[in-house]
Order: structure tokens, then C-alpha cells, then sequence
């Protein structure tokens, strides 16, 4: 069995930081309702309109993606057996991601 | 006592059962171990690894009551009956109690489980210091039962690419020890999505360890030492 793909640890960091910074903009989100008592359309519209924002939500949703691809990966590699069949699903886990992506950009900056 | 024991002799059988036994227990029959050997003496048929019956060896690992332990150290008192006793999960089934451990030793030799160091030998032994003696406490004690890695589901899954709690525990007593020249090419040979990364701290290997040693601790170690060679 060859094994020594030398990599790993890399995925390993980036799914803890990344979880630290969802873990970030979770508590931003929560006190940003606290602090406002709730949040209506007009508030949540006004939250949007600012640029910094929308960065800090595409972190946020970049984080995401990235923290999903790690544990998809992950799962596929422990119950996937054949190769072939993981590739495949591998594959169609970065396309979906990658299609997010691309939506998530729609949504924050599509009506600017 | 009442016992349920898993059967199984391949020769012999087209699949496993599960037998029942009811035996009277002698007063200083106090360890499961006991209690097997007296089994034995009734049915000679029934198969399983011991020697030291001290919690020393690690030959009578198995899954007792759904919970991986070496049947020398676990008191009879603290089992429910019926006692249901299976081979260690995972391994293929030599017969009865009996696994062949093969896997578990082809990924323990893996981790070259020897001190490598191609310095001349000083005239007496290479010495170390208390503190650096004390870095292998809950290192070395390790005896190689398997309770830990047939526990670990991720070597459940991966049994041929994923070192396992125990071949890792052990590669960071190596590891950690001062008198050892291999560090790099140690963390070069687990640097490896399969090998090192695919325990998910899950820790059943603490839970169930005979001896109450942390792989998990250990195997945390070697990833951060990895991380941070790299970053």
C-alpha cells in the first residue's frame, strides 16, 4: 500500500482557523441583533449597503466553503472505497462549493 | 455466572454464533480471566490468548460487554450479565476470542519503533536528563493489546493507510525522545492524509486503553509539531 502523500497538515490548520473565523462573524451576527433589539428588513438592508460588511461576510462564507471542502474530503476518504467513485465525488463536491461561491458573490453583491 | 461468547471457527463454521455458558465460579475467581480459564477447563473447545494474566502482556484483549479490555485486569464484579464476550472489532477472526493482528503489526513496524541514532556510542549508555526522561511517562507503558486502535473507527475504515492510536502513540514515544536522531524523517513518514490526518480526535482510544495512556494527547502532538516545521 503506498501511502506518503505529504500533505494534510495544511488541511488540518485551515479547518480549525477556519472554524474560528465563522465561530467570529457567529458572535459578530448575534451582537449586532443584541444591539439592535432585533433586526428588520430596513436594519438588515442597512447592514448590507456597507462594503466592509459584505467582505467580512464573504470571509465568512469563503471560511465556510473551504471548512466544508476539508470535511467532505474527509468523509469521502473514509467511506469511499474506490478510487474512481471518490474522485468522481471529490470532483462534484468542489464544483458545488465552487458554484456557492460564485452565488454567494451574486447575493452580496448583485444589487450593489 | 452467565456468559454469551462469540464462536467462530472458519474451518469449520459457515458463519459465527453466539454461545451461552452458565458456570458456578470458585470464591477467588475475581478477574474475567479467571472466569475463562474455568470455561476452558468445561469446554476445551473455546479459544483465547492470554499469558501474563497480569494486565502486562496484552494478549487478552478483547471486547467485553461492547467495550474493548484486556479480561485479566477487568473484576467480574463490574460486569452485567450475561457477560458478552467478542473478538476485538475489525480484525479478522483467527477463531473464537482469537484475531489475527497482522494489520495492527504491519502499521506499528511502520513508525520504526527503535531509537535511531547514528551518533558513536558513548563508552557507557546515552544519558538523559530527569525531564527528558519524564517526556516518555505515558509513552512507553504502551503494551500493545490493540484495544485503542480496533476501537478507533477511523482504523475501522482505513485499517491498511491509517496508522492507528497505537502505532501513533508509539511513533511520538520516538519521537519525544532526546537520545533519537530521526525527528524529520519521523514526521516525514506521518505527514500523510491517511497515515497521521484521519483521526478526528473521536477518542475512543482513551476511553477504552487498559492502561490509561492518551493517544489523542500524543497524536495532537506530532500534528502541531508538523504544523509547525511548516508554518
Amino acid at each position: 500500500m503506498a501511502v506518503g502523500a505529504h500533505y494534510g497538515a495544511r488541511d488540518w490548520l485551515a479547518q480549525r482557523v477556519t472554524a474560528v473565523v465563522m465561530t467570529l462573524y457567529t458572535l459578530l451576527i448575534g451582537l449586532i441583533v443584541l444591539w439592535h433589539g432585533g433586526l428588520d428588513y430596513a436594519s438588515w438592508k442597512a447592514m448590507f449597503a456597507s462594503t466592509a460588511f459584505r467582505v467580512v461576510s464573504f470571509l465568512f462564507m469563503a471560511s465556510l466553503l473551504f471548512h466544508a471542502w476539508v470535511g467532505m474530503r474527509n468523509i469521502l476518504m473514509d467511506y469511499a472505497k474506490p478510487t474512481s467513485l471518490r474522485l468522481s465525488l471529490q470532483v462534484a463536491v468542489v464544483c458545488v462549493l465552487v458554484a456557492y461561491a460564485g452565488w454567494t458573490v451574486q447575493v452580496l453583491w448583485g444589487h450593489a | 455466572m452467565r456468559f454469551r461468547i462469540y464462536r467462530y471457527d472458519p474451518e469449520q463454521d459457515a458463519k459465527p454464533r453466539l454461545q451461552e455458558y452458565d458456570i458456578a465460579l470458585d470464591p477467588h475467581d475475581r478477574m474475567l480471566l479467571d472466569a475463562l480459564i474455568r470455561l476452558k477447563s468445561v469446554d476445551d473447545s473455546l479459544s483465547f490468548r492470554r499469558s501474563c494474566r497480569e494486565g502486562v502482556c496484552g494478549s487478552d484483549a478483547m471486547n467485553i460487554n461492547g467495550r474493548n479490555g484486556l479480561a485479566c485486569t477487568t473484576n467480574l464484579k463490574t460486569l452485567a450479565e450475561p457477560v458478552e464476550l467478542r473478538p476485538l472489532p475489525g480484525l479478522p477472526v483467527v477463531r473464537d476470542l482469537i484475531v489475527d493482528m497482522s494489520q495492527f503489526f504491519k502499521q506499528y513496524h511502520s513508525i520504526k519503533p527503535y531509537l535511531v541514532n547514528d551518533e558513536p556510542p558513548p563508552e557507557r549508555e546515552r544519558l538523559q536528563s530527569p525531564g527528558e526522561r519524564e517526556r516518555l511517562d505515558g509513552l512507553y507503558e504502551c503494551i500493545l493489546c490493540a484495544c485503542c486502535s480496533t476501537a478507533c473507527p477511523s482504523f475501522w475504515w482505513n485499517p491498511d493507510k491509517f496508522v492507528g492510536p497505537a502505532g501513533l502513540l508509539n511513533a511520538y514515544r520516538f519521537i519525544a525522545d532526546s537520545r533519537d536522531r530521526d525527528l524529520n524523517d519521523r514526521l516525514d513518514n506521518l505527514e500523510d492524509p491517511y497515515r497521521l490526518f484521519r483521526c478526528h480526535s473521536i477518542m475512543n482510544c482513551v476511553d477504552v486503553c487498559p492502561k490509561g495512556l492518551n493517544p489523542t494527547r500524543a497524536i495532537g502532538n506530532i500534528k502541531t509539531m508538523i504544523v509547525k516545521r511548516a508554518v
